[in-house]
């Protein structure tokens, strides 16, 4: 292999002229994350919402969050991007597409929306399936207390839901940090953008992207690690993922 | 154990040896001789440098350059039987399918300047190209002055969005630079008003407006903010292979063959859609025709 290692290519002026590579890398970090983070409040409120909605009785309200389901799931992630920021604003009125367009920093709202209804559609499926893989007799008994619907799935279902589905909602998470890299297609800079920009300016592309690399892998070694303590803090007993506390006899 | 470990230290080391005392040729040139294949690494949407026609084969003005450097390289080697493979490239990977070997010339249009000399060699310049930008007629954007306060694209990566960003904190001209993906993506933010302006290597932005919707309605600015060499890259410190390729460039360009091959593409309707993007040889351009260089200073080329 003829190449040129340079591992100090990170301390040197990136060509913005203010800050090094290390620190455009660091930048782009940052979006990284915000924008997953952003991306995560969506993909958790609305995928429990629509998850919950396909458990009701209410036939039309099943069939809705169905449709919402297939739809954003079964479009690609770059697909909706390019909807979402190239398209969109083209068929709402002119004068709100115009404003849309000009947003500052435009590519990470296009990113945070997109990204979060895309995974909601994924988190949607695991509520579904962590609500009916609950005894019916958990929301008989609820019913029959004399609990309303909504006060079942507040407090007796959902509770029980969320523990049993947290470790695929913990690859969703992290399934949301690796996709949002997807938004450097729209012109956001987050990391793996970062590190592309890098290699083409410096043409150092092994040491940009092995930094990428390890930077991904320590993110999401630290949230795979905060999920397992999460999950083991509120674990039910007598259900997955719950470790009986020491005894003391 | 100790043995062992002898023992396959001498085997790996025959591996290497052997091919270099069977013959005097080393690097690339000792490759292309024992694989009796030679790579060219193409760009899928260069045009018109190097890009897939209907055909999905790959054409251009660098392509032609490349299979006549292969030519050389065949009757420097005495070979009877050159294969050439091809093999395609993009902007992220063209640098680690040239270190690894996989790509021998890369026939494209990639900027020669002295940071990247650091990784790669360049061959004699092909084409000279200015920094401008593109902008609709009716938002009246002549200098860069008057991009002040706007939102403005370009490529990101590019040694462009680089140019732009220095030359607005120099002016202060408040810019907000956005970056796309690629050039097409880039000319649709000022074909749909996300950017008022693309900034980008003339050449391209030529080529961009002409397969446009409507190519009247965009304006490219005449003063260049810089100007750019493109060279073939080929592998660093490999002078013996370097040598036979400077010299069929050369060749090109002294017995005016390159005459003929520039207006192929640059003055006539090109595949696949007939588009005459009508470029003119430049002053620069043509001064490395008449003295051939593959220096990556910009200052050169500027005079």
């Amino acid at each position: 292999m003829n190449y040129h290692w340079n591992w100090d290519i990170f301390w040197e002026l990136s060509p913005d002229g203010v800050h090094t590579y290390f620190q455009t890398l660091m930048l782009g970090t940052a979006w990284t994350l915000i924008t997953a983070a952003c991306a995560w409040i969506i993909a958790f409120a609305s995928g429990s919402i629509v998850g919950v909605v396909r458990t009701t009785p209410y036939a039309i309200a099943v069939r809705l969050g169905d449709v919402y389901v297939e739809l954003f799931r079964n479009v690609p992630l770059l697909v909706q991007m390019f909807l979402w920021y190239f398209v969109f604003p083209e068929v709402v009125p002119h004068a709100f597409g115009t404003w849309l367009k000009q947003l500052p920093n435009g590519s990470f709202y296009t990113a945070v929306v997109a990204l979060g209804l895309y995974m909601s559609a994924r988190v949607a499926e695991q509520v579904r399936a962590g609500i009916l893989s609950l005894p019916r007799g958990q929301r008989q008994a609820a019913l029959a207390l004399g609990l309303t619907l909504p006060q079942t799935y507040a407090y007796v279902l959902l509770p029980m839901t969320y523990r049993i589905i947290m470790p695929p909602l913990t690859s969703e998470l992290l399934n949301t940090i690796k996709n949002s890299a997807v938004a450097l297609t729209i012109g956001l800079m987050e990391l793996t953008a970062r590190a592309r920009a890098m290699q083409e300016f410096s043409f150092q592309v092994f040491e940009a992207f092995t930094a990428a690399t390890i930077i991904y892998i320590i993110i999401n070694i630290v949230v795979t690690f905060a999920m397992r303590l999460l999950e083991r803090r509120i674990a039910a007993p007598g259900y997955l993922g719950f470790r009986a506390p020491a005894a003391g006899h | 154990m100790r043995l062992k470990i002898m023992a396959s230290t001498i085997v790996v080391a025959g591996l290497f040896t052997a091919p270099a005392f069977a013959q005097a040729l080393t690097g690339t040139l000792a490759k292309v001789k024992d694989s009796g294949t030679i790579t060219l690494g193409f760009r899928d949407s260069s045009v018109p440098f190097s890009y897939l026609d209907d055909n999905q084969k790959p054409i251009g003005y660098a392509m032609d350059l490349c299979y006549k450097i292969v030519d050389a390289v065949k009757a420097n080697l005495k070979l009877d039987k050159l294969d050439v493979n091809l093999n395609p490239v993009t902007s992220a990977t063209r640098i680690p399918l040239i270190a690894n070997g996989t790509v021998d010339l890369e026939c494209g249009s990639t900027t020669n300047n002295l940071d990247r000399e650091k990784q790669v060699a360049f061959t004699i310049t092909h084409f000279v190209t200015a920094n401008r930008f593109v902008s609709k007629k009716s938002s009246n954007l002549k200098t860069v002055d008057d991009l002040k306060g706007k939102t403005i694209v370009s490529t990101s990566g590019t040694t462009n969005i680089k140019q732009i960003t220095e030359i607005g904190a120099q002016k202060h001209l408040d810019l907000n630079i956005i970056a796309a993906k690629d050039h097409a993506e880039a000319f649709l933010m000022v074909e749909t008003d996300r950017a008022a302006a693309f900034v980008m290597d003339d050449i391209l932005l030529y080529s961009l407006v002409a397969i446009s919707k409507s190519p009247g309605d965009y304006v490219i600015n005449a003063d260049p903010l810089s100007v750019e060499p493109y060279g073939i890259m080929l592998r660093k410190d490999d002078a013996p292979f370097k040598a036979v390729v400077d010299a069929a460039m050369t060749n090109i360009y002294k017995s005016g063959a390159i005459n003929a091959i520039y207006d192929q593409w640059f003055l006539k309707p090109i595949p696949p859609k007939g588009i005459n993007l009508n470029v003119p040889m430049s002053a620069s351009f043509k001064k490395v025709v008449a003295d051939p260089t593959d220096t990556g200073d910009p200052a050169w080329y500027a005079q």
